[in-house]
């Protein structure tokens, strides 16, 4: 079977792809659904959802557009997911690589420094950075990146090591080929499928601390996000439950999502595992 | 290597990693746009050139950096995390006063979602593939995806303010005069809902976890050979297979207890819990690096002194660990 | 007959739906009789270890009993139900397992995984069962019992854990003992003896043992009766001594054939010219240093010399942890030795730099162990045989061409080459080992149990092929086994290593026939059948 068969067997995967298709959808296709923004004044506000045709999911504190601020808030979640997670990669693959490989004082110094930043409370770590580099769309980036990448580091080590060890990878070093072209071309290709797995998992990590610092109103100030609104709209929930109510099932489906694709990766990639799998 | 040495070792790497922080909070300082002094002192402080030449004293902020660096290192040394202008005390007095609910909420919260997450994933493993099975899994895979402060937010609407049941702010109710045990109940009343709402996504964690070891442990030989003794089902389960499944589960828990104190400034800060994270929501608010800077500090401090509590508790769990080579 | 104590009539086993044969075990009828050893023999895939599964009731999940009875004491044992079954395992029949590495609970202690056993059936007290379990621990042979029994099994040897895993499923001397491979993660003389506990326990208990093997050396050695078994049916039943010397079904006598007899070669006509001179060779493992405690050494290569010459075959054998493996890997270079010489066509190995090394590779190549891990598995066959080659600077129309030759050579076929691995047998993915090494036109082959993981029929084919490559290119190799029925087959000279040491270095008519050292006496007594073999090897002769 092919891994997209495999894949597709998988009903809360393919439900997951689909969520996700329809949020990126819905992010890249925002400027021309609302191409006046997120932030217009546009009805009194307090605007109760379902109530005016033309605002279906009502207004918020300040008389903006709800469902406009939805729409534009998925394109910032999906794009610092995304990058920070690229970035995330791109520290923790090379640096676990290297130490998996060469082992040694390579890996003992890497390691060591892996266990530093796994030993710091991630989130106020994150926290702590954003607030002292300003918060930007790039700094909040950066920070989920640095607080993410330990993780897989720390699993393409692993991956490393016992790939090094297989016979067909001492068969490439007895074929006369560099070290460089054995970790590139013979033992990285293969640790390429927990590699995806778990970047698939760590985009919706990095979503939900996203989210969890423009709560703390860390946010980039003139990017929309929904972790923003439930934030703004926290000291009303007595009155307006809704404001946050909305954004949150918006995170928590994306979030999903990522997730069940996550886990129908990993089902397909390892079909002998796939029974003891949540 | 005993037990005694290995704790040595841990302190020594936990003093390691303290003054590795340090000396990063340091940096960050240095890191941040504009005067370090004013930094420090924070926007309010900005105001008061007195404080800020104080600081800048203080730090030597007109000496070489690496000068800078040891007096800075010097004083988290000495527990002087600097002062907050903005709440007029020292920051250490601060965290101080502030610790004590942080710890009474981080660690019901972490027993909570600890013993649920593993009753949970050990009831799923032993009826795998079956309804009850799923429907545990899905509510776990639910409480994974959902955003901590979204769910503290939504527990408020639903038990304080739709149901009344509990209240949804504070640590206590202002103004009681509660004292001894009807205090106690007061707090504890207060407490179930952040502690419940911080333990749901590290619940779901540790039953993910539980179910998965304890079907991948149920397919080990030993298990067979257990088996093959006659032994029944429930003593294999409890005896063979729980004890080697809880390993991987121990070692998780102790690594996801930083996470569980970052999580705490989001649920303090929903819930008006008056801990060193709500601490930290507040100085972000006011622009009070120090104060941030301190909390930062105290919550990797309780971190590694947790994983060094997971270390001697895997060591006691695990004989192999210790006795080995 | 009347003294059958287990009657197994019709039995057939269901494999899940989508498994590549719809059947594990295929109406199969056979008799255990009381205190006597039955071997079931076979290869993998023939459905001996389904069958024992059957009977305690411990078959994987999705595979069923399809139909049959297996009477036991009046009862048919697969209809029992779960509560029955749960009282007779490990009362009245017990079992062993093949990996004593895994097949005890890491962290429980010996003694109370013993008395485990009795609490399971509610038997004796707490003091009783403790002073059982130290009785058991004595009768298996382990030594200093009151240790043992609070041991946990990592502090264990194999032979240990086995010998522990036996006191267990003797524990409440059952009538019928199942053991499942029990000897086959073993070393040779660990074997042995193991296999004698086994004889000496029926000797004094009477148990009937079933005991499932893949080797005929082991029927030899231990069975009563045997049976053979293929694709989940009987072939062939009957005396043990009767189906080794007279086989009636063609697959027994393939079998049989297949096994190395220890017939010994005519010597091959050999140059003196050396195509591999190791000259002192050490290496020393160091293992946990740290500031808290000193590092432990290992003498994995001790002052070792070989010689072989261009054209010869030299068998190294030795048990686990002799360094063998280690002396192979010191003289391709993956370990680099501590100190001594490894002269390969004149050029030492063990001196070269990084650089220099990998331009040198080439001289010596290397024939895996494990047919699954040494083909890179998202390589087709074709880059798998040519990337080494272009490395040296083969064009990539020549090392093309070399990889299309070598396949047929190896008897795979060109059309090989476009394929993945995953779509090869064992013995052919150790073919393609066997070309990928070739394709680098080497001056010395290492095998390193090259053909330990394939059962004996394919073993049997891929000695053959080496031999036969032997001939046509004169390829100069060094054959380590743990097996010296093997090596016998296939060697000139036989190098003997233990503890790091070569214990001696012979022709391997001298070796075999009038061993000089005790070391080397012991580890061939301790093949199983060995006397069978020498008779067998006398009658072909």
């Amino acid at each position: 079977m092919t891994l997209w068969k495999r894949f597709a067997t998988n009903r809360g995967a393919v439900i997951g792809l689909i969520i996700l298709l329809c949020v990126i959808a819905i992010a890249l296709l925002a400027p021309v659904i609302y191409p006046g923004g997120p932030w217009k004044m546009v009805q009194r506000p307090f605007l109760v959802p379902f109530t005016n045709g033309d605002l279906p999911l009502g207004t918020d504190t300040l008389g903006r557009d709800v469902a406009a601020g939805l729409v534009h808030g998925a394109r910032v979640s999906l794009l610092v997911g995304l990058v920070s997670t690229v970035m995330a990669l791109l520290i923790g693959v090379p640096l676990g690589a290297l130490a998996g490989f060469y082992g040694g004082y390579v890996d003992e110094g890497a390691m060591r420094f892996t266990e530093f930043f796994q030993t710091i409370p991630n989130f106020a770590l994150a926290i702590v950075l954003v607030a002292i580099l300003e918060p930007t769309l790039g700094s909040i980036t950066l920070a989920i990146a640095i607080v993410s990448w330990p993780p897989v580091a720390r699993l393409v080590r692993a991956e490393v090591m016992s790939l090094k060890r297989r016979e067909f990878v001492e068969a490439a070093h007895l074929a006369g080929l560099s070290n460089t072209r054995i970790l590139v071309s013979e033992v990285l290709p293969n640790a390429i499928s927990p590699i995806i797995v778990m970047a698939s998992l760590m985009v919706a990590t990095a979503i939900l601390l996203e989210s969890s610092l423009s709560f703390l109103g860390l946010g980039d100030p003139n990017i929309m996000s929904w972790g923003y609104m439930i934030g703004a709209a926290r000291t009303v929930i007595r009155s307006a439950w809704w404001l946050s109510f909305m954004p949150g099932v918006a995170i928590l489906l994306t979030v999903l999502a990522l997730n069940l694709i996550g886990e129908g990766l990993n089902d397909a990639f390892n079909p002998h595992l796939k029974k003891g799998r949540t | 290597m005993s037990l005694i040495t290995t704790i040595l070792g841990r302190l020594v790497k936990a003093a390691i990693t303290l003054l590795a922080i340090a000396v990063l909070n340091f940096f960050l300082i240095h890191a941040a746009p504009g005067d370090p002094a004013a930094v420090l002192a924070g926007e309010a402080g900005a105001a008061d050139p007195l404080f800020i030449a104080q600081l800048r004293e203080r730090f030597g902020l007109d000496q070489p950096l690496y000068v800078q660096l040891w007096s800075y290192v010097k004083n988290v040394l000495t527990l002087d995390l600097g002062y907050s202008f903005r709440q007029g005390m020292p920051v250490y007095d601060l965290i101080a006063q502030r610790l004590p609910a942080t710890l009474l909420l981080t660690l019901s919260s972490f027993v909570i979602s600890l013993s649920l997450g593993i009753a949970f994933g050990v009831a799923a493993a032993a009826r795998v593939g079956k309804a009850s099975d799923s429907v545990l899994t899905t509510i776990a895979l639910l409480f994974y995806a959902t955003p901590l402060y979204w769910a503290a937010l939504m527990a408020v609407l639903v038990f304080s303010v739709q149901l009344g049941w509990l209240p949804g702010f504070g640590y206590e109710t202002v103004g009681s005069g509660y004292s001894g045990l009807a205090r106690a109940w007061d707090i504890l009343q207060h407490l179930i809902l952040p502690a419940l709402t911080l333990g749901l996504f590290f619940m779901a964690v540790y039953m993910r976890m539980t179910r998965a070891s304890m079907l991948e442990v149920s397919q080990m030989d030993f298990v067979k050979t257990a088996r093959a003794k006659g032994l029944s089902g429930p003593v294999i389960r409890r005896r063979h297979i729980l004890r080697n499944a809880l390993l991987p589960v121990v070692t998780l828990a102790g690594l996801q207890a930083g996470q569980l104190i970052g999580g705490a400034v989001l649920t303090e800060t929903v819930f008006a819990w008056p801990g060193i994270g709500r601490l930290m929501f507040e100085s972000l608010e006011a622009r009070d690096y120090n104060t941030i800077l301190g909390v930062f500090l105290v919550s990797a401090a309780m971190v590694i002194v947790f994983n060094i509590l997971t270390d001697i508790v895997y060591r006691i769990v695990d004989p192999r660990i210790g006795a080995k080579s | 007959m009347t003294d059958a104590i287990l009657s197994i009539d019709s039995l057939t086993i269901d494999l899940p739906i989508g498994a590549d044969r719809p059947h594990a075990v295929e109406d199969v009828s056979f008799d255990l009789n009381k205190g006597e050893i039955l071997c079931v023999v076979g290869e993998s895939g023939s459905g001996k270890s389904m069958t024992a599964n059957a009977l305690m009731g411990l078959l994987p999940d999705g595979v069923t009993v399809g139909k049959g009875r297996a009477m036991f004491d009046g009862k048919d044992v697969l209809t029992l139900p779960e509560a029955q079954k749960q009282a007779m395992r490990g009362a009245r029949i017990g079992m062993i397992f093949q990996e004593p590495m895994t097949a005890l609970n890491p962290l429980m202690r010996i003694g109370d995984q013993i008395a485990e056993v009795f609490a399971a059936h509610n038997l004796l007290s707490g003091s009783e069962r403790r002073a059982r379990a130290l009785a058991l621990v004595k009768e298996v042979g382990l030594p200093d019992p009151e240790k043992i029994i609070r041991a946990y099994p990592f502090q264990l040897s194999g032979g240990q854990r086995q010998r522990a895993m036996i006191a267990m499923a003797l524990a409440l001397e059952p009538e019928i003992l199942i053991a499942d491979e029990p000897t086959t993660a073993l070393d040779v003389t660990t074997q042995a003896q193991i296999l004698r506990l086994i004889l000496a326990l029926r000797e004094k208990h009477g148990m009937a043992v079933m005991f499932i093997t893949h080797d005929f050396g082991v029927v030899a050695e231990i069975a009563d009766r045997v049976i053979v078994m293929r694709y989940g049916q009987i072939v062939e039943a009957g005396i043990a001594k009767q189906v080794l010397e007279s086989p009636q079904h063609e697959y027994t006598r393939a079998l049989l054939d297949a096994i190395p007899t220890g017939t010994v070669p005519e010597l091959a006509p050999i140059t003196t010219a050396p195509a591999l001179e190791i000259r002192h060779l050490n290496k020393i493992y160091r293992t946990g240093g740290s500031p808290f405690r000193a590092a432990r050494e290992v003498r994995a290569v001790n002052d070792v010399s070989l010689t072989i010459a261009k054209g010869e075959v030299v068998g190294l054998v030795g048990e686990s942890g002799s360094g063998k493996s280690t002396l192979g890997r010191a003289v391709v270079r993956l370990v680099t030795p501590d100190s001594g010489q490894v002269l390969v066509g004149g050029v030492d190995m063990a001196a070269l730099d990084e650089n220099e090394l990998r331009k040198q590779r080439h001289r010596v190549q290397m024939v895996f162990q494990d047919p699954y891990a040494s083909l890179n598995p998202r390589h087709r066959i074709l880059r798998t045989l040519s990337d080494g080659p272009m490395a040296k600077g083969v064009s990539k129309q020549q090392a093309h061409k070399r990889a299309l030759d070598l396949l047929e050579i190896v008897g795979l076929g060109a059309d090989a080459a476009t394929r993945f691995p995953h779509e090869f047998s064992g013995g052919q993915r150790q073919r393609i080992g066997i070309a990928r090494a070739l394709a680098m036109d080497p001056e010395l082959i290492i095998a390193d149990e090259a053909v330990s993981a394939l059962d004996v029929s394919i073993q049997a084919q891929v000695l053959e092929l080496l031999a036969d490559l032997r001939r046509q290119m004169g390829l100069s190799i060094l054959f380590i086994t743990h097996d010296l029925r093997v090596a016998a087959q296939v060697c000139d000279r036989i190098a003997v290593m233990q503890y790091g040491r070569l214990v001696e270095v012979g022709p391997v008519r001298d070796v075999f026939h009038a061993p000089k050292q005790a070391y080397t006496r012991e580890l061939l007594a301790a093949v199983p059948g060995a006397g069978w073999a020498m008779e067998k090897e006398d009658a072909t002769a």
